[in-house]
């Protein structure tokens, strides 16, 4: 009978840990958040709990009826508790690995590699944080808004949707201390011209010493132009296509500009959190 | 049944004596599998397949999913000789187990300078990538046929004393003939097989799903061709041959010994489950214990005659 959850026992250098572990979950829950997000929470290993906010896991989902995502999916942790031995992730069915995912029920085994990759850094001055993000993007910045809160730093969020009720974690950010600002499509809030004035109004003011961003590549070119025009740094979260996840086999590469040159970087290694400034 | 306590898991590739038959496949492996485990506990270590000039690789998308498999083409980025040199080289002289180097270029001439340079203190093994394409021959790999593996491998005897692994290709239609002439041009064992080029397009966008187009597909998928020619292959060679394709379980591994192959290489299993080559090395060693079996001499190349015109 196997018992979880549990880490796969391999052998280790003495003194030594590993940084990372296959470990079997156990599934608590796998509920509907609404229309289109899904939150898993999993009983879970205190060895793989020691994460930083931005690191991701390999999930190796199940296999629907007839698909067979034989690659492990990489996704951004949601949320993580050492102390209660949870981890949670919250996703969108969109391919065969989610749609797998979506047919995980209480008390399955789930087999997670990680944590992986570096996290978001939070320098002592950046005091102000303004946090932009769309949709299962805002996922990601989920507990850097909780160790936010943690050290103390004002937190502006701009949570961006289709629609306001799509709007993710509201609530979350709010709990952390955070302004939310939701903009959406149907009135026109979330457009790149709405969005920098928004921003801009807030710069202006002193209200921002650090963005953080998720994904999209629009509000990306976005916190670019400003972050340039009035020396405002920040982070962001990038994804790309996996198969190990670790480093080792070079396919989640993406390209950076680093002063004069363009470089590669593995999403899963070097990333997934990238300078604003280097993302392409 | 005589009962075994301390299984020998040790097999000899020609001159080598590897602590146990798993090893790595070229390009599936990098130091940072040691953030997962202990990496001495290998029979060896084979880098990913390095290049002599700095290579930036392919476009994404690199990989794709397959049932059972994945396609990949990743177009081996390279930081060329100097860094392997100066930088990995280094890093690995820290290990116990044996050092293997891939190396590979698209000319004869580029492949013999490259297999001098890497011949160097704290390398145990070359691995010669000969599946890759040879522009001298209209794209097609070296290793697709006797002739050109034959000049290749020669060309690459003639720089080194090391010990010289050739790397075939399954997309060959001459296994056996290309195995031998390997053989004839002065490898040390051949490692069987390669990735099997393929294909896949997504029929919602009618784009490739590869960057490149093409891939190679490998997993369980093309186990039984991976076995096939490592089976053909040892029958046809005297010189050890390293199993590669496919291999995820415990009784892969065993059927790959069992046809013939002297030790076998674990590539695509290990992005489904890192931990994969650690945990095939305990479950080799305790079959090994439950079935009286002292020595991996017992089991490599046991096969026997197929049980003909009986139905069980």
């Amino acid at each position: 009978m196997t018992h979880f959850p549990t880490v796969m026992t391999v052998p280790v250098p003495q003194g030594l840990r590993p940084r990372c572990c296959e470990a079997t979950c156990r599934v608590v829950s796998n509920t509907p958040v609404n229309g289109e997000y899904r939150l898993l929470t999993l009983e879970a290993p205190t060895e793989i709990l020691d994460c930083q906010p931005g690191q991701f896991f390999q999930l190796l989902c199940p296999a629907p009826l007839g698909e067979q995502p034989f690659l492990r999916r990489p996704m951004s942790i949601y949320g993580y508790d050492k102390a209660a031995g949870r981890l949670e992730f919250l996703y969108k069915v969109t391919g065969a690995g989610t749609r797998g995912l979506a047919t995980l029920e209480q008390g399955d085994a789930f087999n997670v590699l990680g944590p992986l990759g570096q996290g978001f850094s939070m320098p002592d001055d950046w005091q102000h944080l303004m946090l932009v993000a769309r949709g299962v993007g805002l996922a990601t910045l989920a507990p850097l808004a909780r160790m936010a809160k943690e050290k103390g730093r004002k937190m502006t969020a701009i949570c961006s949707a289709r629609s306001p009720e799509l709007a993710m974690s509201v609530e979350l950010f709010e709990s952390y201390g955070a302004e939310v600002i939701v903009v959406h499509d149907q009135d026109g809030s979330s457009t790149p011209e709405a969005l920098r004035s928004l921003i801009e109004s807030r710069i202006d003011a002193g209200q921002v010493d650090a963005f953080y961003t998720c994904g999209s590549s629009r509000l990306l070119r976005l916190l670019q132009e400003l972050g340039a025009h009035h020396d405002i740094p920040g982070e962001i979260a990038m994804e790309q296509q996996m198969a190990c996840g670790l480093g080792m086999c070079q396919a989640c590469v993406r390209s950076f500009r680093v002063g004069d040159r363009i470089i590669q970087r593995r999403v899963c290694r070097e990333g997934p959190v990238f300078p604003i400034s280097e993302a392409m | 049944m005589k009962d075994v306590q301390n299984a020998d898991l040790r097999v000899r590739i020609g001159a080598l004596t590897l602590e146990n038959p798993i090893m790595p496949a070229s390009g599936t492996f990098s130091e940072d599998l040691a953030d997962v485990f202990d990496l001495d506990v290998l029979g060896a270590h084979v880098l990913k397949t390095i290049m002599h000039g700095t290579r930036a690789g392919n476009p994404t998308p690199r990989v794709c999913d397959l049932q059972s498999g994945m396609l990949n083409a990743i177009g081996i980025p390279s930081k060329g000789i100097d860094y392997f040199r100066d930088e990995m080289l280094p890093y690995w002289a820290d290990f116990k187990a044996p050092l293997v180097v891939s190396i590979s270029a698209h000319s004869y001439d580029e492949f013999a300078r490259l297999c001098s340079e890497v011949s160097l203190a704290g390398v145990a093994a070359i691995e010669a990538n000969i599946s890759c394409p040879n522009i001298e021959a209209n794209g097609n790999a070296f290793a697709m046929r006797p002739d050109t593996t034959h000049e290749v491998v020669t060309r690459l005897r003639a720089e080194t004393d090391l010990p010289l692994w050739a790397k075939l290709t399954p997309n060959t239609g001459e296994p056996a003939e290309v195995a031998l002439a390997a053989q004839a041009a002065g490898a040390d064992a051949l490692v069987v097989a390669n990735t099997v080029l393929g294909m896949s397009v997504d029929i919602a966008s009618r784009r490739p799903r590869l960057g490149n187009v093409m891939g190679g597909m490998s997993g369980p998928a093309i186990k039984p061709i991976a076995l096939r020619m490592t089976y053909q292959c040892a029958n046809a060679v005297d010189i050890p041959v390293i199993g590669c394709g496919g291999i995820s379980t415990r009784d892969d591994v065993l059927e790959f010994l069992i046809a013939g192959a002297a030790a076998v290489q674990i590539g695509t299993a290990t992005f489904q489950s890192p931990t994969a080559m650690a945990r095939l090395i305990t479950e080799l060693e305790s079959w090994m214990q439950e079935h009286g079996v002292a020595s991996l001499d017992e089991i490599i190349g046991s096969i026997e005659a197929p049980n003909a015109g009986v139905f069980e």
